[in-house]
């Protein structure tokens, strides 16, 4: 290993020094880099895609919005099996003995049924008697009874038909669901539920924590983003909408979700679809570390003076007659 | 009141004991010691380093140079400015452009720094900062990213969730949560990004710049 000299006037000694100008370098970089975002920004202007509001999703897909809060009140959406953070309902993501998901518990306690649907309705429900009544049936009734009317309202809404923004459904033995339905739609529609997932008791509100994780179990949001290119299996943490350049950045870590162990069922020693995400975070992880230790990792620190980038750099040290023996000391 | 160092002359006679060097004097003399301002902003530079790969750490500057300056403007005017406002949306685009080229800028400089094998002769620690600029860097563009209040920023933070959850990071880095992303990315996240560029930039101008690889030399630390 070679060290520096203890100056710089000694390890740069017998090199020719030159005059250079850092300060009117910087300057000049300065405006060039100013150019360049100045015409992006006047040619090009921002990404700027308006974003979903539940109001706009019950609106322009109410069955969806429907078929997403009945599987709130019967459980069957991702957010309430989720686990760790949210809840305890699933077991989180785990590599053998590796699981930091459900090591720090449940942090962000959502209970899916109650927050995005029951809650909201008992608000709603002040001075609507025949809500108030739904809502007194369903929670009376027995976790058996319950389950009956929303597979039966599940099944039914199968080919359910809208009608002026009213989702209608064939006759059949739905208990209150239907009522408690139609007045979450309407809710919904009118704005209401985007308020009432944000306010916590709370006036000022920055979290959107609640809203985000009930349209992510719908497949409105994610058939805007299928179009939008911004899904996992489009590479969509890299996307941006329309043409605009995203985190391009993170073309490594998207790409692991797209090979192989990452995007199989089976997969390889633990790692498959199911924990890609630990295994992609460790995965990188630990080639950042590396990257941050290419000087003390043989081959990896060796590859520059195999490949001779570095002859093309520094043409004027490498070409023959150009440098005098001292300065070519090291 | 100030710590004072005594400077009364002593007694007539006495033997004159060397006067305890204070501890603004130690710190003055070590920065000139280690960084006098003729290496923090030298006129004359080793022939070699004439090489357009050079540049690319300058203009990886003057691209945070813009970022910060278009960031300070959108987090003083507030978030509602950039979508509501002509002017507001111009220096968002300008933001925007600004952080597409200092990720081009820092990865053509990050590329050069590799193929120059930079970190020889004692300069390890300024590649591994420099990593570490890189690291926090796409950390800061993610918390922008969900920060912009527009469609790519709900179903970012609707994907990115799963990620931050299932490596047990969602439990206190909740992307969901627009105030904490927030906030992270116009305070915390680049106040770290600046307090690194400036130790990376000390340590360059501390060292100077490497030599060129020798056959002899190899490209070991």
């Amino acid at each position: 290993m070679k060290s520096m000299g203890a100056t710089q006037e000694e390890y740069y000694r017998g090199v020719r020094m030159e005059r250079y100008d850092l300060v009117k370098e910087l300057v000049i970089a300065l405006g060039a880099i100013g150019v360049l975002a100045l015409i992006g920004a006047a040619i090009f202007s921002s990404p700027d895609v308006a974003p979903v509001t539940i109001a706009t999703w019950s609106q322009s897909d109410p069955v969806d919005f429907v078929t997403t809060a009945a599987n709130e009140l019967a459980g069957s959406t991702t957010s309430a099996g989720y686990g760790a953070p949210y809840n305890s309902v699933g077991p989180g993501q785990a590599w053998g003995p590796i699981a930091p998901q459900s090591w720090f518990g449940v942090r962000i306690p959502i209970d899916s049924a109650n927050a995005f649907v029951i809650q909201p309705l008992q608000r709603a429900s002040f001075s609507n008697t025949a809500l108030g009544s739904a809502l007194g049936t369903w929670q009376s009734a027995t976790p058996a009874q319950q389950t009956a009317w929303l597979d039966a309202y599940s099944k039914a809404l199968s080919s359910a038909t809208v009608s002026n923004g009213t989702v209608a459904v064939a006759s059949g033995d739905y208990g209150p669901v239907p009522v408690m339905m139609s007045n979450l739609l309407g809710v919904a529609q009118a704005g209401g539920l985007d308020g009432l997932l944000t306010i916590n008791g709370r006036f000022y509100q920055t979290d959107y924590t609640q809203p985000l994780l009930f349209m992510g179990d719908g497949t409105y949001l994610a058939g805007l983003a299928q179009q939008a290119n911004l899904t996992g299996s489009q590479w969509g943490m890299m996307n941006e909408t329309g043409e605009y350049p995203g985190q391009t950045w993170l073309w490594l870590y998207t790409m692991w979700y797209q090979v192989f162990p990452f995007n199989s069922p089976g997969g390889f020693i633990g790692l498959n679809a199911s924990n890609a995400d630990l295994g992609i975070i460790i995965l990188m992880t630990l080639l950042t570390a590396a990257l941050a230790l290419v000087p003390f990792i043989p081959i990896l620190r060796d590859i520059p003076r195999w490949i001779p980038i570095h002859r093309l750099i520094w043409r004027s040290y490498y070409a023959k007659g150009k440098a005098t023996p001292a300065a070519r000391a090291t | 009141m100030g710590v004072t160092t005594s400077v009364e002359d002593a007694a007539p006679g006495a033997a004159a004991a060397p006067e305890p060097k204070s501890w603004t004097l130690r710190l003055r003399e070590a920065i000139d010691r280690h960084l006098p301002m003729d290496h923090l902003l030298p006129d004359r530079q080793p022939y070699y380093v004439g090489s357009w790969v050079y540049v690319f750490g300058v203009v990886t500057i003057a691209a945070l140079a813009w970022v910060i300056a278009s960031g300070v403007v959108l987090a003083f005017m507030g978030p509602q400015w950039w979508h509501d406002s002509s002017v507001g949306r111009f220096f968002n685009s300008l933001h925007f452009w600004s952080v597409q080229l200092f990720f081009i800028c820092m990865v053509l400089h990050l590329w050069g720094q590799y193929f120059m094998a930079g970190w020889r002769h004692g300069r390890a620690a300024t590649w591994m900062i420099g990593v570490t600029i890189f690291g926090i860097s796409i950390l800061t563009a993610f918390t922008g990213y969900l920060s912009q209040q527009n469609f790519a920023s709900q179903f970012v933070a609707i994907n990115a969730k799963d990620a931050m959850n299932g490596a047990g990071i969602g439990a206190f880095f909740n992307v969901l949560n627009f105030g904490q992303m927030y906030g992270l990315h116009v305070m915390l996240l680049p106040v770290g990004v600046t307090f690194l560029v400036v130790a990376h930039i000390v340590m360059v101008r501390t060292r100077g710049v490497v030599k060129p690889i020798d056959a002899e030399g190899g490209a070991r630390s």
